[in-house]
């Protein structure tokens, strides 16, 4: 854990006012509210399958905050919710990617939902043959690279992703170019039932990034403004052309790995009773209202307006379409020849 | 005669060899304390240990390719993948080493390993995860590769396979784990390259495996209504091909139709009609009809993955376009 997070009361990163850590905060309930609502949906039998990031909010949202989504890339996996609703998308299109409707904004539901592209947010997402979204990042930083941009890429990956090979390559290949990478590891230390023991020697993932000649922090990923002092530094290295940052942000899987899971089956009563207290909701919750920043009745208010949201935005959703099968051809192909 | 599940069928296999064979053990992820994603291996770490019972990180070209390692040195391997989808991750090491070692070390290298891996569509899992490789490795030389689709062969051909001294693909079609079928109490086998005549008929040849037998069976009463008798053939074996079976078949029907659940373009199907074709030309009334899914990726959305998902009706329609029943 990093040992540099000041906690004195008041404390503010540079870049964050009071006013940024309730909209934070705001955007962790809606995720929270949004994601509950699509396991509702599933055990209705309407949305096929979903993934939680009931646990990772807090880490997710100060990701996006540190970067500027106007002109850096994400690539997110499946459980990044709440990345999806700090970079601007609405609950009506992810509520429409898990129910497969017409319209869908990020793959026609042609594909898994949180996979695809979003066409007003720079992001694309191919993450569920797990890691391959790591060579995709270090392709797009690469392209920024050979523009002189200064954008940064920010990929997400889960602590069972960095197993893979392509996990391995990808850091390998950015360490060697120094390109502008994040590489954010969500670590929940499961890889769906396998504990954090089985998959890896070490404590830590970021202990790796010594081996790819770049640095590594693993830090709490509880702790909202922590993250956000990590991923600002990373940026900063990357953005002045110095290559790559490996993050690890530890957070706990508050719901099994998917909806087709029962984590009690494999995870011990002390290593769930242990998770719930660090649910980044509470966490975060506290931290407003200890600063003065958040009274609960304000609390309940804003729960009660992102359930008001996620009702209407359920409404709308079920109202859509489904696709059409006479589409089932369409984009197969892109349009148009050589340039 | 006792009924049991398709993933009991297959477990009872598995069980048997770690019971009578200390050098087969079992690797995949989320086999242990899990069970494997479809519960096949339930129980076994508990049972067996975890020596025997391996949880592998997220990595399929490392536990395939430590399984060709295994095998070579004197282990018989059981490596499991999450889905046929992810082993393409290992397909190097399945296609270029587990197939080819043995021709390639002139014959000193054996591997005899079994690889399992739930496969097919029909679920909702989208592109990457909905795909059926066997198709492909039924290509592929110094291999072999089977699909059962009932408990019986499942039990019968894993009991085969892990006797085999290659590399054998045992593909498990998801949407048929729940299957239940009659198992004798006896000990059987079920041979690679023997097709199994799951309905006997007189009009017409249907020929399928994996979960493509449940379309066919859909298909063979629906013809039936209409006074054709079909004859229903599971290949259960992609490598070898019966195809004595095969061509007995078409000699007396004078009609064929391949039924994939896959895409119908390319794949093991086209193989053996393009054989069949030279094989049986004499006594075809018409072309052998190739049924399959269409040529897009699988979309996620349930309507359309039906839609591109072939069906009885399919068959119904190729059959009378091609031979006017
Ligand atoms: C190549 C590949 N192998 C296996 C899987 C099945 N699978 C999906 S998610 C997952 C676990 C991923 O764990 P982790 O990377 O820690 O992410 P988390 O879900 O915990 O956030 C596995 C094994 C897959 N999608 N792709
Ligand atoms: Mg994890």
């Amino acid at each position: 854990m990093a040992d540099s997070i000041n906690t004195s009361k008041q404390y503010l990163p540079d870049g964050l006012g009071p006013d940024d850590l309730l909209d934070m905060y705001r955007t962790m309930v809606l995720s929270r509210t949004l994601d509950e609502r699509v396991w509702l949906l599933n055990r209705q039998g309407k949305a096929a399958i979903a993934a939680s990031a009931q646990g990772h909010e807090a880490a997710q949202i100060a990701t996006v905050r540190a970067l500027d989504p106007s002109q850096d890339h994400f690539l997110i996996y499946y459980r990044q919710f709440t990345v999806m609703l700090g970079l601007g998308t609405t609950p009506v299109e992810l509520l429409s990617g898990f129910l497969a409707k017409e319209g869908e904004p990020m793959s026609a539901a042609r594909q898994f939902p949180l996979h695809g592209a979003h066409p007003r947010v720079d992001l694309f997402s191919f993450s569920n043959v797990v890691a391959t979204q790591l060579p995709h990042a270090v392709g797009v930083a690469l392209a920024d690279k050979m523009r002189n941009s200064t954008a940064v890429t920010t990929v997400f990956f889960g602590d069972g992703a960095a197993s893979q090979g392509d996990t391995h390559e990808a850091m390998n290949f950015a360490g060697v170019h120094r390109l502008p990478v994040i590489f954010l590891c969500e670590n929940n230390r499961y890889a769906i039932s396998v504990p954090l023991h089985k998959q890896m020697p070490v404590d830590s993932v970021a202990s790796r990034a010594s081996a790819y000649g770049f640095p590594g922090v693993s830090i709490d990923g509880t702790d909202m403004l922590g993250v956000y002092e990590a991923v600002s530094a990373a940026a900063a290295r990357a953005r002045a052309g110095d290559g790559p940052t490996l993050v690890e942000v530890n957070v706990e899987r508050l719901l099994p790995h998917t909806t087709d899971d029962d984590h009690t089956r494999y995870r011990p009563e002390d290593d769930i009773a242990g998770m719930k207290l660090r649910d980044p909701l509470e966490i975060t919750r506290d931290m407003l209202v200890s600063r003065g920043l958040l009274t609960l009745e304000q609390d309940a208010a804003l729960r009660s307006a992102a359930l008001k949201t996620v009702n209407e935005a359920t409404d709308t959703v079920d109202a859509m379409p489904y696709p059409t099968v006479d589409t089932m051809y369409d984009h197969l192909f892109a349009e148009g020849g050589a340039r | 005669m006792a009924e049991i599940l398709f993933r009991e069928a297959i477990k009872r296999g598995l069980a048997e060899a770690l019971d009578n064979d200390p050098n087969v053990f079992i690797m995949g992820e989320d086999i242990g304390e899990y069970g494997g994603a479809y519960a096949v291996t339930d129980g076994f770490l508990k049972q067996y240990g975890p020596k025997r019972v391996i949880d592998t990180p997220i990595s399929e070209a490392a536990f395939l390719g430590a399984g060709i390692g295994a095998a070579a040195g004197g282990l018989r391997p059981i490596v499991e993948f999450m889905s046929i989808s992810f082993s393409l991750v290992a397909f190097d090491q399945i296609v270029n080493m587990a197939a080819n070692l043995r021709y390639m070390s002139g014959g000193q290298i054996s591997v005899p390993m079994l690889m399992r891996a739930p496969t097919g569509a029909g679920v909702q899992l989208g592109a990457t995860h909905s795909q059926s490789f066997e198709t492909w490795l039924a290509d592929v030389p110094g291999m072999r590769c089977v699909c059962p689709s009932t408990p019986y062969d499942a039990l019968g051909l894993i009991r085969t396979a892990l006797k085999e001294n290659n590399p054998v693909m045992f593909a498990e079609p998801a949407l048929l784990y729940a299957m239940r079928g009659e198992v004798p109490d006896e000990y059987y086998e079920v041979p690679f390259g023997s097709a199994n005549i799951q309905r006997a008929g007189d009009d017409v040849t249907l020929v399928s495996y994996g979960a493509g037998m449940r379309v066919l069976a859909a298909a063979a009463d629906e013809l039936a209504a209409k006074g054709v008798s079909a004859e229903v053939i599971d290949l259960r074996s992609l490598n070898p091909v019966d195809y004595d079976t095969l061509l007995t078949s078409i000699e007396k029907t004078n009609r064929a139709l391949l039924l994939d659940t896959s895409r119908r373009k390319g794949g093991a199907m086209a193989e053996i009609a393009s054989d069949l074709h030279e094989r049986a030309m004499e006594w075809l009334d018409g072309p052998v009809v190739r049924i399959g899914a269409e040529d897009v990726p699988w979309p996620y959305n349930r309507g359309l993955e039906q839609e591109v998902y072939p069906q009885s009706s399919d068959v119904l329609a190729g059959l009378q376009k091609h031979y006017g029943i």
